[in-house]
């Protein structure tokens, strides 16, 4: 098996004098290595101090998010074998940095669902006696895809806009507010979400690159789910506008 | 360390799983202050990974009908091996389908009804009736007698984890996210809150509550091979048995699930099982039929993992360098069905395997899933031994699953004795105070403190953190597994002793400074030790076999001398759990026969 060298970020805002730098370790390549394996060999047997994030190393919690030669990937199902000798990590941009690799996302997520208001208006008060509420299946299967979000931020990462605007809500934004105007039982309307995501922080900052939809680990249908916001927000824009309704 | 902070609250949740999330939205609906704690940000939580469903008893589904409380209630105990409580099975079943309309009433996008005839892979053809269309639908799961396991894809913990959080999030509850408790603060009467570690920067941080929720997830990554996310180390349960006064309960009852995926050991639902799937044999014969004639792929876990291991050491498992593991089968379901309905193990099979179940077999063996054990508490989640304190979802020994849990039950009770607990919870903290003496507050900051300090300098000794953690993992793996035998088990004590010896000598090849990832591990693995011993011990002491906990040399279930729970206690000084038990009472369905599995008449056929 080949030796492979990892380049990695290295900077803890914690120590006193710490300098950002990039730091090289050599590994031997193993049998169907991922980035998971790979820095948790480096933290165990080289660099105790080296700082990432991991929780389910399966691809569904979206917590090892990070820059690898380049591209804004989940490290987990980053396999060794379809990388090049030489492997470059760095924390992903945008968000916060915490140390070495990893940044909050976490702050970063709880602001847009508390900005988005990303809960189910209703006035209905549940009633544990009652029977649910029905749905199509069709429409709930229709929720499941923006929902599947795992907020790990690579398409915050691989977004022009987000990077040079601190309050542009990303695709993971507009996507999330499109499961919301997707879902019957929230009552809102397009005027309320108009105050939300019509706007250049919202749907109308977006440059058209789609870096958001070539990088999104979960292929989540984002160009799809971006124009579906857009023309109801364009829409309601135009409703508004009739009504007299002062748009800034 | 620079900047100290202390935060009272009413109530403080360890844990922002869909349990503890579902308890902190219970006690801040009844007007309390709420903080909750997280290792990590809380919709990254272990609940996201379950894939198949959650249990309630509504019986819309075509293969559902007749469904009720009650064979919910009498599945479970049988799928417990009569070893859980059944006054909590009770209250589990009658409220599992108020938790499942009221998730939908948050947003959890549920699969619903689809009137029309469809024929299932067994040739059986089944109708789904107009009257129910819409309404909240179910597959088929391990050990149940009906469809009862409601699902949005295989993504339902994603799912649900979302819609709690969104709840907490409008409701505004504070959440604290990288914050790790490590110890708790006690008075040996009261828990007055905790000592924690902010993982973003290493400053020590202290929470006080009235009353503290443990809600930390299982121990499964004392395992070297778990379908667990890499946080679920029983580090909560730790710091509970650390008071010498809390006990944990049932430890020795593990979980191993018939289908990790071979070799990353990330999980395949049941659920594809319970869409159909076959589970093969090198000789791509389907083997399960002969064990089980009743229930094939989907007896209990427990069974399906002893069957899979013993046609396994019959010579019939898939040789590979991974050793030997079998297939799961699934691709007579249709491609169309397994990307949609399993499209998350489907990406997960192609993600890590480069295999496309609608078209090839996945490699599987069984595999550590499941802590049925953990901090043991009454029916309210109340933990004994301390006042103030209560644990709840998979961190908790409430006692839902006994010796076995059954598939879609685990995480039903999450959100479950999140109301029930956190009703609980909200309940005795109204009629709390807060009172104690800050010096004893300053004490238990300072012992962290000083521990830091020795971790740091390597006063105790320079053990490496890593290879003790290995060491336990392997120790686990080769002692504590799917079957069991007195000689082995003492085996496994041994080595665990040494192991936790060693730990107590641990000291950091690194500084330590800031949010440094060593001495977290560093600050965890002495109670981790004790965890695994409490396993170890608790499986070794424990003469017979029942649900997951299977001695070769005591094959029979023992209901004269075993109907009792262990309680394993970690005195003062000591290198072994002290183990107490406790009567389990069969208040309603006596012990009987499981209706599958070896000592059933159906399993004995072959």
């Amino acid at each position: 098996m080949r030796q492979i060298t990892f380049s990695i970020f290295r900077f803890n805002p914690n120590i006193p004098g710490d300098k950002p730098r990039m730091q090289e370790y050599k590994l031997e390549e193993q049998d169907g290595m991922s980035m998971f394996v790979a820095l948790n060999l480096i933290r165990e047997n080289l660099d105790p101090t080296l700082m990432f994030d991991f929780v389910c190393r399966a691809a569904i919690c979206g917590s090892c998010a990070m820059m690898i030669n380049g591209r804004p990937r989940l490290a987990c199902k980053t396999l060794a074998k379809n990388m090049p000798s030489h492997i470059t990590m760095m924390p992903l941009p945008v968000f916060k940095l915490i140390g070495d690799l990893c940044v909050d996302t976490g702050t970063w997520f709880r602001n847009l669902q508390i900005r988005t208001e990303a809960w189910v208006h209703t006035n209905k008060k549940f009633d544990p006696k009652a029977l649910e509420e029905k749905m199509d299946n069709e429409i709930a299967e229709k929720i499941y895809e923006p929902d599947r979000c795992v907020e790990c931020g690579c398409c915050v990462a691989a977004c022009v806009t987000a990077n040079i605007r601190e309050d542009f809500l990303g695709a993971t934004g507009i996507n999330r507010v499109a499961r919301f105007m997707l879902d019957p039982r929230d009552e809102r309307s397009d005027a309320d979400y108009f105050d939300v995501v019509g706007n250049e922080d919202g749907a109308f900052g977006c440059v058209g690159l789609m870096g958001c939809a070539d990088l999104c680990p979960m292929e989540i249908p984002l160009q799809e789910n971006l124009a579906f916001v857009r023309r109801k927000m364009a829409a309601a824009g135009l409703k508004l506008t009739f009504q007299g309704v002062k748009i800034s | 360390m620079s900047a100290k902070h202390t935060f009272i609250s009413d109530v403080l949740v360890v844990g922002a799983g869909l349990a503890g999330n579902r308890a902190a939205i219970a006690a801040a609906e009844a007007g309390l202050d709420v903080i909750i704690l997280s290792l990590i940000p809380p919709r990254r939580s272990h609940s996201t990974a379950a894939q198949g469903g959650m249990q309630a008893a509504l019986g819309n589904s075509a293969l559902g009908k007749g469904d009720n409380p009650d064979v919910h209630f009498s599945d479970t105990v049988k799928g417990s091996d009569w070893g859980n409580d059944q006054e909590v099975a009770r209250m589990f079943v009658e409220t599992s389908p108020i938790a499942v309309r009221q998730l939908s009433s948050w947003g959890v996008p549920w699969n619903r009804i689809v009137a029309g005839k469809r024929k299932l892979p067994d040739g059986r053809e089944v109708e789904d009736t107009k009257d129910k269309e819409g309404y909240i639908t179910a597959r088929d799961f391990g050990g149940t007698a009906k469809w009862r396991t409601c699902y949005t894809a295989d993504g339902t913990g994603h799912t649900m984890v979302y819609a709690v959080d969104t709840v907490v999030c409008k409701m505004g509850i504070t959440t604290h996210d990288r914050i790790e408790a490590i110890s708790l603060i006690h008075d040996g009467v009261n828990c007055l809150g905790v000592v924690a570690r902010d993982l973003r920067n290493g400053n020590i941080v202290t929470y006080l509550a009235k009353s503290t929720v443990i809600a930390t997830g299982g121990s499964g990554r004392l395992y070297a091979a778990s379908t667990n996310a890499v946080i679920c180390n029983g580090a909560g349960g730790a710091i509970c048995q650390a008071t010498g006064i809390v006990p944990l309960g049932n430890m020795e009852a593990v979980q191993f699930h018939p289908t990790g995926m071979v070799p990353v050991w990330i999980l395949m639902t049941e659920g594809a099982r319970g869409d159909g799937g076959y589970l093969l044999d090198k000789n791509l014969y389907r083997f399960m039929p002969d064990y089980e004639p009743k229930k094939k792929e989907l007896a209990s876990r427990d069974v399906v993992s002893r069957r899979m291991t013993q046609h396994m050491r019959k010579g019939l498992g898939v040789d590979s360098k991974y050793g030997p593991h079998l297939w799961l089968d699934i691709r007579h379901l249709g491609r169309k069905w397994v990307w949609s309905n399993l499209r998350e193990i489907a990406n997960i099979s192609m993600n890590f395997n480069g295999i496309d179940p609608a078209t090839s077999l996945v490699p599987v063996r069984p595999t550590q899933h499941y802590t049925m054990g953990g901090v043991r508490t009454n029916k309210d989640g109340a933990v004994y031994g301390l006042k103030g304190l209560f644990a709840l979802g998979e961190a908790a020994c409430w006692d839902l699953h006994g010796f076995n849990r059954l598939g879609g039950n685990s995480v039903a009770e999450t959100v479950v004795s999140g109301m029930i607990v956190g009703d609980a919870v909200a309940k005795y903290t109204l009629g709390a105070t807060q009172n104690y003496n800050y010096k004893l507050i300053e004490d238990f900051v300072k012992i962290e403190e000083e521990r830091i300090k020795n971790l740091i300098s390597g006063k105790n000794g320079r053990e490496n953190v890593y290879d003790i953690k290995k060491g336990v993992e392997n120790a686990m793996m080769d002692h504590v597994g799917i079957f069991r035998t007195g000689p082995d088990l003492q085996q496994g004590v041994d080595k665990l002793r040494e192991l936790y010896k060693r730990s107590l000598k641990i000291g950091l090849r690194s500084s330590g400074q800031g949010a440094n990832p060593e001495l977290a591990d560093a600050l965890r693995q002495t109670g981790l030790c004790r965890t695994a011993l409490s396993i170890c011990y608790g499986a070794l002491m424990r003469t017979e076999s029942r649900g997951s906990h299977s001695r070769e040399d005591y094959p029979k279930r023992d209901d004269v001398n075993w109907l009792k729970r262990t309680l394993a206690y970690w005195k003062e000084g000591s290198d072994l759990p002290t183990l107490d038990y406790e009567p389990v009472v069969c208040k309603e369905l006596p012990p009987g026969d499981r209706g599958y599995g070896e000592s059933s008449a159906a399993g004995k056929s072959k």
